[in-house]
């Protein structure tokens, strides 16, 4: 058990789930922003692209849109996401192709956590904005966004923790993560398969509980008190 | 559409919403067109790759086997989840201290360590033991119940707590011992309560069956690989294939809210829909609309 161990990188499988899982987070975050913005816009326009957005892409499985960003974007429209001519093409390329699967898909359920952190806004609030003669736009960034924010934190932290759980679906483009390495060492040693579940599920576990832990607490502390 | 974020647009409002109207149309026009202008250029519009799908053969040997097999492996994984999560909910409920720690440990494990994970390890151990005669399907319906019937154990928890206390207050009132209450007056109306969280389930699990491609098991997305290989036409696949998912998920969606609607008024604390999310780390019954 212990030389199997040994030879396989564990730890560093997860850091690549920690990698996908903070590059998908930050631009999911950027892009789930602006379509939550869009949704509540005045501009039925934006608002039916945005929800059009979120309707379509949370019915599809996920294992779809990875597929499609590697088979389908880099396979057979040649989008590259990485040179040519950079010493590990394949490996930077398919990271790259999931972080993009993993952000557009994780954007709208972003966009729906901020939604419902933009319910969490009191009327008033927006009622006296537009009292002091704000527009949307400044409505938006100086009043409701900073609250809807702080109290979206909640459904954020379990839009993040889905995400983390969710990189593993970057085998569906052959980028080597945890999910690999275990399928790897169990058809390797299939008369071990219940020891290595029970240390990579233990691995899950130490990064999905403190997640939880922090993201509820930081919840209570900047969370608007109503 | 009224709004507290917006005014009521006046006769200059209307024209920059005008104005952004027109620019947001032609935004979505133009990324659509530079789509669709995309795939042609790379020869993805052709006929010969999109004919396949109007032949009865392509839905005869491919997406319909496909389709079926992950209807199945959800309407499996849906009834052995329920009946997982009706069993670890009440323990968690439970007055019994032990039970109530060991089916919260249950919960949360499985709650925690990704679907992914768990669909290849029963995978690797049905398959190597060979003590099922289909390892993929086994593997695929297992790792859902045991992931979605944790989900289930906390909606049937969060349920029977978001029901107003004086329900509970009443039973004991009347005489009932606290496992009786629970059983005739708490959870017949969690029950209800959670049906649309419940059909909202389905929608994750239809799509978590989309996972079985990873273990070779033959649904709907490996088909459409499969078909996609056969014709040299692989995009065009799989993009039906997100049709097909988002048709089905999203008539869910609409049932979902529709029985929201019908049974808000048949229980205590009111019927609550939950967003299909990616997962429900925390069931979080939403404002009701």
């Amino acid at each position: 058990m212990g030389e199997l161990l040994g030879s396989y990188d564990i730890l560093g499988a997860f850091l690549v789930n920690v990698r996908l899982t903070l590059w998908s987070a930050l631009f999911a975050f950027v892009l789930g922003t602006v379509l939550a913005v869009m949704r509540v816009s005045p501009a039925p326009s934006l608002r039916w692209a945005g929800a059009a957005y979120v309707n379509t892409v949370r019915n599809i499985p996920l294992t779809l849109i990875i597929l499609a960003a590697s088979l389908g974007l880099w396979g057979q429209l040649g989008v590259e996401l990485a040179g040519r001519d950079s010493g590990d093409f394949i490996a930077t390329n398919s990271f790259r192709l999931a972080v993009l699967g993993l952000s557009v898909y994780t954007a709208a359920f972003v966009c729906e956590a901020l939604r419902s952190g933009v319910n969490t806004v009191p009327a008033g609030q927006a009622e006296a904005a537009r009292a002091i003669g704000l527009g949307f736009g400044a409505t938006m960034r100086l009043i409701i966004l900073p609250q809807a924010f702080r109290g979206a934190i909640a459904p954020l932290g379990n839009t993040l923790i889905a995400l983390a759980k969710n990189t593993t679906v970057a085998q569906a483009a052959g980028v080597v993560q945890a999910a690999s390495v275990m399928n790897t060492m169990m058809e390797f040693r299939p008369d071990l398969a219940v020891a290595i579940f029970l240390i990579i599920a233990l691995g899950w576990v130490a990064i999905v509980l403190p997640t939880g832990l922090v993201t509820t607490h930081l919840s209570r502390r900047l969370g608007v008190a109503r | 559409m009224s709004s507290v974020i917006f005014d009521a647009p006046g006769p200059r409002g209307r024209r920059r919403i005008m104005a952004v109207n027109v620019v947001g149309v032609l935004v979505v026009l133009g990324v659509l067109a530079w789509v669709v202008w995309g795939l042609a250029r790379q020869g993805q519009l052709t006929a010969t790759k999109w004919e396949p799908f109007a032949t009865a053969s392509a839905w005869e040997n491919y997406l319909l086997p496909g389709l079926v097999a992950t209807l199945k492996a959800a309407a499996i994984a849906i009834v052995t989840a329920n009946v997982f999560g009706l069993l670890f909910g009440l323990g968690r409920l439970s007055e019994h201290a032990a039970l109530r720690w060991v089916s919260g440990a249950v919960v949360e494990f499985f709650r925690a360590v990704p679907v992914l994970i768990m669909m290849l390890f029963f995978y690797n151990v049905f398959a190597f033991s060979g003590a099922v005669g289909d390892p993929a399907f086994y593997g695929v319906v297992v790792a859902l119940t045991l992931y979605n019937g944790s989900v289930i154990a906390e909606l049937v928890r969060s349920g029977v707590h978001n029901l107003p206390r004086g329900q509970r207050e009443a039973g004991l009132a009347i005489g009932l011992t606290p496992a009786a209450s629970l059983r005739l007056v708490e959870l017949p109306q969690a029950l209800i309560a959670m049906m649309p969280s419940m059909i909202s389930q389905l929608v994750v699990i239809l799509k978590d069956t989309g996972l079985g491609y990873l273990i070779n098991y033959a649904e709907l997305l490996r088909q459409a690989r499969l078909l996609g290989s056969s014709n040299a036409n692989l995009l065009p696949a799989l993009i039906v294939a997100a049709v097909l998912f988002i048709a089905i998920n999203y008539t869910l969606t609409t049932v979902a809210e529709r029985v929201a609607r019908r049974l808000d008024n048949r229980v205590a604390g009111g019927a609550t829909i939950q967003e299909p999310s990616i997962e429900m780390e925390t069931p979080m019954p939403r404002s009701r609309t």
